[in-house]
């Protein structure tokens, strides 16, 4: 059974963009670990100090619009970042973020956004497609990957997945 | 039921019969692209791979790929020159010969060259290490932005996985006025539809302002289509599209593909051209916009005409036809998207007309677009722009504000120091 375990980080705004997850100078650098160190600059300079392994991001809807820059998801994951839940993701962001394995893009409903705080501690069931919020003692669901794509996070990103 | 000429093109790509929204197809792809952002993530995803044992022997074919010089050139710093060595060393060692350098000839915003250069033509597969790829997609090519390691893998194996996207058609029609210019078109439908109104999607453009339009208009009205989250941007093909190919690529027959009279599109947006204004989109979103009017006077710090969105020769024909003859008020730069088309418009006497205006010529370059170097913003200050974005911190500082327009309406800004619709001259 797939279950993640973190505390979530909560930005509720809409179309939080790539040049606010990794502001456009650090293109030019290829380092992930030094990448990680600016995460969400852009929008929170002490971010990476809040950020645990194992964390989740909370965000609004449209994540990760703009740029094709995987230094987004990359700079993320390296922070610690597990899983990102919004009720949706700009295309490129979330193919990035799957056929790199970095990190998972959860949707989930706009309701739920309402219902997790910042803090919260949750546990998310990747079977059951069902979040367990430990700190509030409430359940909710998520949407479920479609097939290619569990099938390619299995694989553990792009190019260990066999084309059927 | 028929297919959309994005359905048509991936039916073929994907040696299917038919294709339906929604399918998850392999497809083959003609054409790829990399820059010097994109490229040293591609060598970095071979690297790490090889740490694995898998060893990239040979690209899929080299012939097919090119790469541009464009974000970080002239070299900003000490990073950005070694990215280029390190790109030019692999170009070298798997045989790309289609790599456009730098201070060596044509080279330029990758969008610009890839339509500059007729390297896409129309019904084929082309992807490319950035997110405006949806440029290219105006030649009546399925054309659209990946990641590094999305492109590593079709480098490696010319093939990808996609999902076929449902096609929106926007259908532009009446009487277009003078001072009304692409750019004015897509920001009102990017209004329209929101920034994600068109995430996953396809954004196909068609009616009788489109058929009127001149390629480089085209490009300027799938070059946004980013803006609004489309997966690709097109228009079919003309004649139009064929001459354009044709003074780049001589006499050349083309496989004019075009979707089935019967296509079914998920939506169908009516625009009245000669109803439209020129606008802007004020800071933090590409959706924020109003016509110029509303916000006249607003004050501005510099005026910038650069871009793969707002740097073509039409554009460099736009801005010039207003500025000729006036001087600017506030920092004015112009940065061609390309050496053919700074070269055309030193030929056209452009650049003179600018630099009698006050203004500074800047190489090709993305520059200060994604702020990366070449006069990014500093605190508060606010610019009116030729470019595609106005997210925070996107041209400089995160308090400096960006207003997007089009070079017409930059250009008249540029004068008078404020916000200014080309009509209020
Ligand atoms: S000019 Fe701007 S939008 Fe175009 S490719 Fe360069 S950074 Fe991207």
């Amino acid at each position: 059974m797939m279950v993640l375990k973190g505390n979530v980080h909560k930005y509720n705004r809409p179309n939080i963009d790539t040049d606010v997850i990794i502001p456009g100078p650090y293109l030019k650098i290829h380092d992930h670990d030094e990448l990680a160190k600016h995460a969400m600059e852009g929008l929170d300079t002490d971010f990476t100090n809040k950020v645990s392994k194992g964390d989740f991001l909370l965000v609004g809807h449209n994540f990760g619009c703009g740029s094709s820059r995987e230094h987004a998801p990359i700079a993320l994951s390296k922070t610690g970042i597990k899983a990102i839940l919004s009720p949706s993701f700009a295309r490129i962001f979330y193919r990035n973020s799957i056929d790199g394995g970095y990190l998972l893009p959860i949707e989930i409903e706009e309701n739920i956004l309402e219902k997790i705080d910042d803090k919260d501690e949750i546990e998310i069931n990747l079977d059951a497609n069902t979040i367990w919020n430990v700190t509030k003692k409430e359940y909710y669901s998520i949407k479920p990957f479609s097939k290619i794509i569990s099938d390619i996070i299995e694989a553990g990103g792009l190019f260990n997945y066999k084309i059927p | 039921m028929g297919m959309t000429l994005t359905e048509k093109i991936l039916s073929h790509s994907s040696n299917s019969i038919t294709v339906t929204p929604g399918d998850i197809i392999f497809s083959n792809v003609d054409k790829a692209m990399i820059h010097d952002v994109s490229g040293p993530g591609v060598i970095k995803v071979f690297k790490e791979l090889e740490k694995k044992g898998y060893i990239l022997e040979k690209l899929w074919d080299p012939d097919r790929v090119w790469i541009s010089e464009d974000h970080f050139v002239p070299a900003a710093d000490r990073i950005s020159a070694d990215n280029v060595i390190q790109l030019t060393r692999w170009a070298q060692k798997y045989g790309v010969k289609k790599h456009f350098k730098y201070g060596m000839g044509q080279y330029g915003i990758c969008h610009t060259i890839s339509h500059e250069e007729g390297l896409v033509l129309p019904g084929e597969v082309y992807v490319g290490g950035d997110s405006h790829t949806n440029t290219t997609g105006a030649i009546g090519a399925f054309s659209a932005g990946l990641g590094h390691t999305d492109i590593a893998y079709v480098l490696r194996h010319g093939k990808i996985w996609l999902k076929v996207p449902e096609t929106m058609l926007f259908k532009v029609t009446g009487k277009k006025p003078d001072y009304i210019m692409a750019k004015d078109i897509i920001l009102n439908i990017i209004s329209d539809i929101g920034a994600d109104g068109a995430n996953y999607k396809a954004m196909q453009f068609s009616g009788s302002v489109i058929d009127g339009m001149e390629m480089e208009e085209r490009f300027t009205l799938t070059n946004m289509t980013t803006e609004a989250g489309a997966k690709n941007g097109i228009i079919e093909p003309d004649k139009a599209t064929v001459d354009y190919l044709r003074t780049r690529l001589g006499e050349l027959n083309f496989n004019l593909v075009k979707g089935d009279p019967d296509a079914e599109f998920s939506e169908i947006f009516d625009y009245d051209c000669e109803k439209m204004e020129p606008s802007v989109a004020k800071p933090y979103s590409p959706e924020n916009v109003v016509p110029v009017r509303e916000v006249q006077g607003t004050e501005i710090d510099k005026a910038y005409i650069g871009s793969c969105t707002g740097a073509k020769l039409s554009d460099l024909r736009s801005a010039a036809k207003i500025l000729e003859g006036k001087k600017v008020k506030v920092r004015t730069e112009v940065l061609p998207a390309a050496q053919s088309i700074y070269m055309k418009a030193i030929k056209e006497g452009l650049v003179t007309i600018f630099m009698e205006s006050g203004a500074v010529i800047g190489p090709p370059t993305c520059g200060a677009c994604c702020g990366a170097h070449m006069g990014v913003l500093g605190k508060d200050e606010i610019c009116a722009s030729t470019t595609n974005r106005n997210f925070p911190g996107r041209m400089g500082n995160v308090t400096s504000q960006t207003y997007l327009a089009s070079p017409m309406v930059v250009a008249a800004s540029a004068i008078t120091g404020k916000l200014t619709d080309p009509r209020d001259l």
